[in-house]
């Protein structure tokens, strides 16, 4: 199959062989093609382009980032033979520029699997990088017959999705996982795949957290522009108009829960999502209502309205992150919400009310 | 430091009596929950269990279970309103993970 690339006979030296992997030779990344017993093979660049750069940024920002994937196949790497290894990693684009960078000076196979534009950790946890699509995958590209050995190594974390056993069954491949990240994976080849306890362990580093951070401000900024409306409409008739302030107040408690929340998360007192959300979202709400003095009876009502509807904001908001951590479970995901989903909808509603008595008859 | 979530609520089991002693389950997991003593698996902390699945899914005996699923309270909010097992919502341009 992928026979997309149609061989081109009339320059009388046509080899009849056609390309394994589907690709665009005008892509900065690809660097050339190689020939094997079953076809070309793309041999891919070990640099990122700014393309590259700019791509993985818009993506963080949530742009395009259900679309950017790579043909799934097999690539090559440096100058791989029939003994090289392989490698097996998922479509999506920054997975793939992340595992690229890593390889400079190694010559091995990528067997890029079809997990549709998901990265190898989620696409795992759907199935989609799975034991069924890796079996096809070696099939369809004819790595048997382009291989001698008989080994793949794989993501660690792509384990939730691949049964090794069932690989080896069904393909005679023997599975064994590499590193979690892609940074070590040099080594893990150089030492004659030893992993150690640290190149195993899934961390969650500031910086991991704050790379995550963008995506959760823009879908916090969409449900904002549904809230402003409806601002909007009751400022028609409110005898206290939402102005600046309610704004200020508003946006910061937005941002504790989607970008302060996370980037101190293990630094907050606590274990629950929500509540780390909850606690800083009051911090930042007291801290308003004092500075601007809403602390007396005129303002008390709005003071209450806020103090009750904006930590909760926070707390559902970081709630959300729990989506994008690297440690938590479904259970306990399930436990917190039972606990922060209705006290996060009744002290919601009642600051809600309290903030409309205080706008509407003022 | 180090990321701690909810105490006591992973639903991981390891049947010893039919672990083979393979070692799989402690080389897969992400958090270190396993180790091999004397050609046996045994669950050394359960708490940082993040139901991954990945142990049961390599255990060649099945001796490890484990309910797994998405940690994700989102994908549980829309299961919630949709009435459907969570899943992680990639299909759109929202969502975990």
């Amino acid at each position: 199959m992928n026979n997309e690339k149609s061989c081109c006979c009339s320059a009388g030296n046509c080899s009849s062989i056609e390309s394994i992997t589907p690709y665009d030779k005008n892509d900065k990344w690809v660097a050339g093609e190689l020939h094997t017993a079953k076809g070309k093979v793309p041999v891919i660049s070990t640099k990122l382009h700014f393309k590259d750069i700019l791509g993985a940024w818009k993506v963080r920002w949530g742009i395009g980032r259900m679309n950017y994937k790579i043909n799934p196949g097999l690539y090559a790497i440096g100058k791989p033979d029939n003994t090289s290894p392989v490698l097996v990693s998922a479509n999506y684009k920054l997975t793939f520029d992340v595992l690229r960078k890593e390889l400079s000076g190694i010559n091995c196979w990528l067997l890029i699997l079809d997990t549709k534009g998901i990265n190898v950790w989620c696409a795992a946890g759907k199935g989609t990088f799975g034991t069924d699509e890796l079996v096809s995958r070696i099939m369809k590209t004819g790595l048997s017959e382009i291989v001698s050995h008989r080994k793949l190594v794989l993501p660690q974390l792509g384990a939730p999705g691949v049964s090794a056993h069932e690989v080896t069954k069904r393909t005679g491949f023997s599975v064994i996982y590499g590193p979690v990240r892609a940074k070590d994976i040099k080594a893990f080849l150089d030492s004659g795949y030893k992993a150690t306890e640290e190149m195993r362990t899934v961390k969650f580093t500031m910086w991991n957290r704050l790379a995550l951070t963008p995506i959760e401000l823009v879908g916090a900024a969409k449900l904002s522009l549904t809230i402003f409306g409806v601002l909007f409409l009751i400022n028609l008739f409110a005898s206290r108009p939402f102005g600046l302030s309610d704004f200020i107040a508003y946006a910061g408690a937005v941002i504790m829960g989607t970008v302060i929340t996370p980037m101190l998360l293990p630094l907050i007192p606590g274990r629950a999502f929500a509540w780390k959300g909850w606690l800083l979202g009051l911090l930042w709400t007291l801290g308003f209502i004092w500075y601007n003095g809403w602390l007396v009876s005129e303002f008390l009502l709005l003071a209450i309205g806020y103090l009750l509807v904006l930590p909760s904001l926070s707390a559902f908001l970081a709630m959300n992150f729990t989506g994008s951590s690297t440690y938590t479970s479904f259970s306990g995901v399930i436990k917190e919400m039972k606990i922060a989903v209705p006290l996060i909808a009744l002290s919601s509603i009642a600051g809600i009310v309290l903030v409309l008595i205080k706008s509407l008859m003022a | 430091m180090k990321h701690r979530y909810l105490k006591n609520v992973a639903t991981l089991n390891l049947a010893c009596e039919k672990c083979i002693g393979c070692g799989r389950c402690a080389e897969v997991c992400p958090h270190r929950v396993f180790s091999i003593n004397e050609r046996k698996a045994q669950i050394v902390d359960k708490d940082p269990c993040m139901e991954c699945g990945a142990c049961a899914k390599n255990c060649p005996t099945n001796a490890i279970t484990v309910k797994s699923g998405v940690g994700c309270a989102e994908a549980v909010i829309i299961g919630w309103f949709t009435g459907s097992e969570p899943s992680c919502g990639c299909s759109s341009d929202e969502g975990c993970c």
